[in-house]
């Protein structure tokens, strides 16, 4: 991309920029612009990035470079995938159920290994650490442990919030609320990060100002 | 053949997803590797039907003419012109990411600008909304306020320059009270994610088949 190209892109960036903040005073035409011009591109975008990197070295690659059952086995997720666009036929339709089942097979598989290996095992691993002493780390551990569960037991819908477990819930809404709170703050902190960076290039690459 | 047959492969791939965990052996070790590139091959189709369904329902509003179809003309070139100049990228430079690829001009110069954008405009909204719904109205609610208030100014230098107390804080909120109660929520929501899997796989959940 030449220097001219660059020169392009930085404009019309700028105008896209604008007409986003734009929104700030009111729905615009210009708004509206970017907004379908954001979809449309988005789209592509993403069809082209799953046609490199799924659909051509997974199906198209491997048929070609595989031999023997590895090559002919591939028909099987392709005829899937056509099977899927039957949707586009109202007689047929009731065909796309195929592949959309193997997808939520897949799915529910995953849902079921992945979660207690990646989610559940580790988290709980990470959260019963060691108490070595009269000390902060020590605390933390604690106060962790109990954040933990109580604020698992403020989900427990399955007896009224009374007496012992009404005492935990009350906990538990006590590391909710500030999870939150951190949460919101944290969010807040990026897209602010993220609106130095937009006012940083208008005000650098766009306009030279400095 | 409607409803048994998806039943079925939803049964049969999550049932070998689950038995080539615990099993790592052939032939039910490279199992869930097959099946997650066959699950990338049928979403790549699955991404023809999105954008098919996404230019019928903007070339609609520009054959009727209906309100605001000039956006759906510039939508629609967005998304042709993404997937065309993609197409050359993969033919002129073997891929659409190369970096002299015009695809790149299209991510740099549109994608990014607009999603940047898009992003930090949303800090305004926060910022707006937290001031009309953030009422310290009872202890919990005051909870949140404090503990965002505090993460705020903890992350930025004017937090610092006022007091030491507020970085420090800030990482202890955020790395115990924070991390406990969402722990408490990831591993409450893994082991709800587990459960509906298995009713998946058992066909007792069967609302995908509607």
């Amino acid at each position: 991309m030449g220097s001219f190209g660059m020169i392009i892109g930085t404009w019309l960036a700028g105008f896209l920029t604008f007409a986003i903040l734009s929104f700030l005073y009111k729905d615009n035409p210009f708004y509206k612009l970017a907004e379908h011009l954001y979809v449309g591109v988005s789209a592509g975008y993403w069809l082209i990035y799953v046609a490199f990197f799924d659909v051509e070295p997974m199906l198209v690659r491997g048929f070609l470079d595989e031999t023997g059952i590895e090559k002919w086995i591939l028909l099987v997720p392709a005829a899937l995938g056509v099977i899927m666009l039957s949707r586009w036929f109202p007689k047929t339709a009731w065909l796309s159920r195929w592949p959309i089942a193997f997808t939520v097979g897949v799915g529910a598989g995953l849902g079921i290994t992945a979660n207690i290996q990646g989610y559940v095992v580790p988290q709980i691993q990470a959260t019963l650490l060691p108490i070595t002493g009269l000390n902060m780390d020590s605390l933390d551990s604690l106060i962790l442990v109990v954040g933990v569960v109580t604020t698992i037991l403020y989900f427990y819908f399955s007896k009224p919030h009374k007496g012992i477990l009404g005492g935990a819930a009350k906990v538990g809404i006590v590391f909710i609320m500030i999870s939150f709170g951190a949460s919101f703050g944290y969010t807040l902190m990026a897209r602010l990060s993220l609106l130095i960076g937009r006012l940083y290039f208008i005000l650098s690459d766009l306009l030279h100002i400095i | 053949m409607r409803r048994a047959v998806p039943l079925a492969i939803t049964f049969l791939t999550g049932l070998f997803l689950v038995v080539s965990f615990f099993i790592p052996h052939r032939p039910f070790g490279e199992l869930e590797q097959r099946l997650l590139v066959w699950f990338a091959i049928v979403a790549g189709f699955t991404m023809l039907l999105g954008v098919d369904n996404l230019i019928r329902s903007h070339a609609r509003k520009i054959t009727r003419t209906s309100e605001g179809w000039g956006h759906s003309v510039v939508l629609l070139v967005g998304l042709v012109a993404t997937v065309v100049v993609g197409v050359i990228g993969r033919v002129q430079f073997g891929s659409p990411f190369h970096l002299q690829s015009p695809f790149m001009f299209i991510y740099s110069y549109t994608i990014v600008p607009l999603q940047a954008t898009m992003f930090a405009l949303l800090a305004f909204f926060i910022a707006s909304a937290s001031y009309r719904a953030f009422r310290a109205r009872n202890w919990v609610a005051t909870l949140l306020l404090v503990s965002a208030v505090i993460v705020m100014l903890g992350r930025i230098p004017i937090g610092a320059a006022m007091s030491e107390f507020f970085p420090w804080m800030q990482e202890w909120i955020m790395t115990v009270p924070q991390l406990a109660a969402k722990r408490g929520i990831q591993i409450g929501a893994a082991l709800g994610a587990v459960s509906m899997s298995l009713r998946i796989i058992l066909g007792i959940e069967r609302s995908y088949l509607s």
